[in-house]
């Protein structure tokens, strides 16, 4: 029987008070939300945090809409709620394409979109859907609350920027009329973690790319994301070669690492295929 | 820690360690052994109950969450001395051999049910995805889940 160590366990009432709880128990406390990363990884002591300050009462942070020209994404927000919201879907096929292999229903029945970046497992789909469309993490601290750019929020495996007493608070996504998205990924079964898996978000002018992202996961990609390969496709027609070529260069800057889940070149081969997959669809979707 | 747990639409109060699980909760705590307890590592489902109506996997859950919250395990399905349809299709199409994942399977098909009356068998599949079964191959267990549907859409 697998049981986590003991721990103080606290409820945080608001968000104020979860920073008040933060404060207090120091460096050895953890927020909990889903706690489908952290309880397991408890239960196996991978993580032996003193304190858990349970912060799933905080309606203050499973807000999702629409915000001007942006799309806001509480850290609360399950798996399933971001699944099964249609202004997202609209907006953003690729977080509903990313959602739909994410573990299984009842797991995102309680995981949080919040949790999963936090987590910040290299393998993960959020991160890279969300390095696709550039969003930004708003994060909340004793000082007040900074935004940080999703491309620069993972500082490495299971690393964020985050730090201790502070709370990511929600992900905020411009919307720009127009603009294409989706996600491809491989993965042995049902719910595992990808062998690999892109995302693209792309917007057209006047037929040609004004704006290009790429994800990318489990495939040791820095900050999730594709620079060169995106800067390549910028003023050039999203045609079949240069979808190609964008999806090589994202291939090569990848560092994909051997485990039971393949070798190198097939991950890399992942890489670009995929990448060039989920271009042809973004492109497919974005009006020029 | 002092908890209030309305489980079944009854409820109990339980003094617990805040690092107890849901499932042991459940089984240890109140004797409610319908819910199994398998992989321990949110893989294999049979340890699925409803968290104020919405199926969770009781092995990642910490009792002290369901504080204050309802809770539904396959004990609270029969009502009036009736078995829930689901668990009626389930003795209708021979949808389990040894029985293990059968709870856990129960409550995601009783939520399935009440969000989409007619599932198709993808629905049903992608809907039951989070949990493993290894008699029946799935097919009786589809079957069953279908039965009830059109059990309950004749009533
Ligand atoms: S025991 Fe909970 S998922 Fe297997
Ligand atoms: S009936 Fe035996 S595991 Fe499903």
């Amino acid at each position: 029987m697998q049981v986590p160590a003991s721990f103080e366990y606290e409820r945080a009432e608001s968000v104020p008070h979860a920073l008040e709880l933060l404060e207090r128990y120091g460096e050895d406390a953890r927020l909990v939300a889903g706690g489908h990363s952290l309880i397991p990884m408890m239960k196996l002591r991978l993580a032996q945090p003193d304190a858990l300050i349970d912060i799933n009462g905080l309606a203050e942070l499973s807000h999702l809409g629409v915000d001007g020209d942006t799309l806001v994404i509480g850290a609360l927000v399950r798996h399933a709620a971001l699944l099964a919201d249609e202004v997202v879907g609209t907006y953003f096929p690729i977080f509903h394409e990313a959602e739909r292999v994410i573990a299984d229903p009842v797991v995102r029945n309680r995981g949080t979109v919040g949790g999963s970046l936090c987590q910040a497992d290299p393998s993960e789909d959020l991160s890279a859907a969300f390095a696709a469309v550039r969003a930004e993490a708003v994060i909340l601290g004793p000082g007040g609350s900074r935004t940080v750019p999703i491309r620069e929020f993972h500082v490495g495996p299971y690393e964020t920027v985050v730090e201790p007493g502070e709370i990511l608070t929600e992900l905020r996504v411009p919307i720009r009329p127009g603009a294409g998205s989706a996600y491809e990924k491989v993965e042995r079964r049902v719910g595992d973690w990808p062998v690999a898996a892109a995302g693209a978000y792309l917007r057209l002018d006047g037929g040609v790319i004004a704006e290009a992202g790429i994800g990318l996961t489990a495939v040791g990609a820095e900050h999730f994301t594709a620079p060169d390969a995106e800067a390549y496709l910028i003023g050039k027609a999203a045609e079949e070669a240069v979808l190609r070529e964008a999806a090589r260069i994202a291939a090569e800057s990848c560092e994909p690492q051997a485990d039971q889940r393949g070798p190198v070149d097939y991950k890399r081969h992942l890489a670009g295929e995929l990448t060039y997959r989920a271009l042809s669809r973004a492109a497919e979707r974005s009006g020029s | 820690m002092r908890v209030s747990v309305t489980v079944n639409g009854q409820n109990y109060v339980r003094e617990i360690e805040p690092r107890l699980l849901l499932v042991h909760f459940l089984r240890d705590e109140l004797g409610l052994t319908g819910t199994h307890w398998g992989c321990d590592t949110s893989n294999c489902g049979v340890c699925v109950v409803q968290l104020d109506g919405v199926p969770v996997k009781s092995c990642t859950v910490l009792a002290v969450m369901a504080d204050g919250h309802e809770v539904t395990t396959v004990e609270g399905l029969e009502k009036d001395g009736e078995l829930d349809p689901v668990q009626q299709g389930f003795v209708q199409c021979h949808g389990l051999q040894c029985g293990f994942c059968t709870p856990g399977m129960l409550m995601t098909a009783r939520w399935l049910l009440d969000r989409n009356p007619d599932p198709d068998e993808g629905e049903i599949r992608e809907a039951i995805s989070g949990q493993l079964c290894r008699c029946t191959g799935y097919e009786n267990i589809v079957r069953s889940i279908r039965w009830a549907a059109e059990k309950e859409a004749s009533v």
